[in-house]
């Protein structure tokens, strides 16, 4: 296991150089005229403004030590400041993400809450009714914009019953419960966009494990069918599922950015909105490389779980 | 993720002809898709009226699409303007059409970008496999690791928002993503018989790749330009929702949802209807034909999403 670890945190080397490229690269093809626009945004007008504006992003020097530069700032935290407000980026990110996370943590729980239950349902009553029905809801969910379910919500109720949902952020630690009810809508609309593929999976695996010969054995035994179910099919029907949540999110992270829009939270997705309209590209690039890493650790963390959940599993 | 390849039997290059016969073989084919996979036949009907509709939109919109009537405004769903009109005046039926014709060109022109760019990747990285196929699969996981729609995002920031430019920055997204399934599909062509027979005989690599690989990985290509088509519509529905898509005035379905729509919609809640039916059905009926086409086509990548 441990020689496993090391491995897999090895691995992640050339990906983390290839995705710092990735963003380096876009954010030097800013071209030219950008830079006299955001100027103009950001009331710096002298040419001595834009020596500076031009020498703060680095683009005084030859390319690959402005890499070098670049990432020596990463690694010392420092991802530059904003050009918009002139504070730093990390201390923007840092009001910013917890909120985001907050978002994708409660979506998730709500896509689980419906996935899984729906998922070993639709498996145990396999080609009824009611499987096709799960089904057809959950190729439903896949395709419907959770931009439109979301201005729906906005819509409607307010047209029929004068309500809508709140708009105002409160932090958590403030006011669990005004901050619970102003992020339950847009995390419900991200679970459910998240249950569709969830339950798919969770329907799939568990009739993969039903067909096995160790169910066949707890059931001859005379076990009650339920704990059939909970003991011996859930334990190893859910193992892969936990694969998903890695799988999904970067669809979680995409979704948030809409959902934050529509919804007002002030999360990373809403700061990324606003510093591409100010063209505010030190933020840009923050954003963009902390999501990367942020998507890379989660997908580490779960192949870890997995290799920790399975005990087939040998690496 | 390694993609092991598989000896095994590849499947036909063209829709299986196994019913022969005088009749063609696409006919055969979507006879076959209509008996065994009746929800993915409808689904494929369905975009197929949504891509007629789109074709003809300049023929049938009973209006120009921009065309202001401010005598008309927020005018509810009537006999003249069947879905009713906007916060101009405008008929959203006509706009809904011709939202219809850059759904389907943004669909069309990014998943054909992105079918080539696949092609190309995947074959260079599966067929030479090695170092190079070591550089491109280590790119293409750092490209992945990104979401999306920020890809896009960051994208359309530095390049700017209109349709060349989604359709260029949506084709690379998909393109270098899907190279990982060409390149699977690649790897275990590679291994055939006749593949290794065509090298001994010393063909050049450009006439294996084109008369031997290419025609074997189709399968899995058709698939995955199905599934990409849906999925750019749906993205440059979210960019134009969030305002960095195809600007106005142009009616694009997501653009119809956001902006200055948005406010008016509480007094014209039709006008929050149409362009989100429309965008799910035409996302929905082509995600059921790409996974009927799935099953039929390439019976590897069954239940993989």
């Amino acid at each position: 296991m441990q020689a496993f670890i090391i491995r897999r945190v090895l691995a992640l080397i050339p990906t983390l150089i290839f995705a710092s490229l990735i963003v380096f690269v876009s954010m030097r093809l800013i071209p030219g005229d950008v830079i006299d626009q955001m100027m103009a945004q950001n009331d710096v007008a002298t040419s001595a403004d834009r020596a500076r504006v031009e020498a703060s992003l680095g683009l005084d020097q030859p390319m690959y030590i402005q890499y070098f530069r670049w990432v020596g700032g990463i690694l010392r935290g420092d991802l530059g400041n904003s050009l918009w407000q002139n504070t730093p980026v990390t201390r923007q990110l840092a009001e910013t993400l917890p909120i985001t996370f907050e978002l994708g943590l409660l979506a998730l729980i709500v896509a689980l809450t419906v996935a899984i239950p729906i998922g070993i349902y639709s498996a145990m009553r396999q080609d009824t009714a009611g499987d096709y029905i799960a089904r057809s809801f959950s190729l439903l969910m896949l395709a419907i914009p959770s931009f439109w379910l979301g201005t729906l919500v906005m819509v409607f109720p307010s047209v029929w019953w004068r309500w809508s949902p709140p708009l105002e952020y409160t932090p958590f630690f403030e006011n669990p419960i005004a901050n619970l009810s102003h992020m339950i809508v847009p995390a419900i609309l991200l679970g459910l966009a998240l249950s569709a593929v969830t339950m798919r999976m969770t329907r799939t695996m568990m009739l993969e494990v039903l067909r096995q010969d160790y169910i066949r054995t707890a059931r001859a035994k005379g076990l009650a069918e339920n704990l059939v179910i909970a003991r011996h099919a859930l334990r190893n029907g859910l193992i892969p599922v936990v694969t998903l949540i890695g799988l999904q999110a970067p669809l979680l992270i995409g979704g948030a950015v809409i959902l934050e829009q529509i919804f007002v939270v002030p999360g990373m997705g809403l700061l990324l909105l606003e510093a591409v309209f100010a063209r505010d590209y030190p933020v840009i690039s923050g954003i963009f490389l902390v999501t990367g890493v942020a998507i890379l650790l989660i997908n580490l963390l779960v192949d870890l779980t997995y290799g920790f959940l399975d005990p087939k599993v040998r690496y | 993720m390694t993609d092991t390849a598989l000896p095994k039997t590849m499947p036909e290059t063209a829709p299986s002809p196994l019913v022969a016969g005088a009749r063609h073989p696409i006919v055969a084919f979507i006879q076959r898709l209509i008996r065994e996979k009746p929800l993915g036949a409808f689904g494929g009907g369905l975009f197929l009226i949504f891509l007629v509709c789109g074709l003809l939109a300049n023929i049938i919109a009973p209006y120009a699409a921009n065309e202001t009537n401010m005598a008309l405004r927020l005018e509810a769903p009537s006999l003249s303007h069947w879905l009713g009109t906007d916060h101009l005046g405008r008929d959203l039926l006509s706009r809904v059409l011709i939202g219809a014709q850059l759904s389907m060109m943004v669909g069309f022109l990014a998943a054909g970008l992105a079918t080539v760019v696949s092609i190309v990747l995947g074959l260079l990285s599966g067929y030479l496999g090695g170092r190079t196929d070591m550089l491109i699969q280590r790119f293409v996981d750092a490209w992945m690791i990104f979401p999306d729609l920020l890809l896009l995002i960051v994208v359309v920031s530095i390049v700017g928002s209109g349709m060349p430019q989604i359709v260029l920055v949506l084709g690379l997204l998909y393109g270098i993503g899907g190279s990982r399934i060409v390149r699977g599909a690649v790897i275990s062509v590679r291994e055939n018989m006749y593949t290794h027979a065509a090298q001994s005989m010393g063909a050049r690599t450009l006439y294996i790749l084109w008369y031997h690989i290419l025609p074997n990985v189709m399968p899995v290509v058709i698939v995955l330009f199905t599934t990409r088509v849906g999925a750019a519509i749906l993205a440059e529905a979210g960019l134009s929702f969030l305002g960095l898509g195809v600007p106005p005035p142009a009616p694009t379905w997501g653009g119809m949802l956001s902006g200055d729509g948005r406010t008016y919609m509480y007094m014209a809640p039709w006008l929050a209807i149409a362009p989100g039916v429309c965008l799910t059905i035409v996302v929905y009926s082509i995600n059921v034909f790409g996974d009927a086409l799935r099953d039929l086509l390439d019976p590897r990548m069954r239940g993989s999403r």
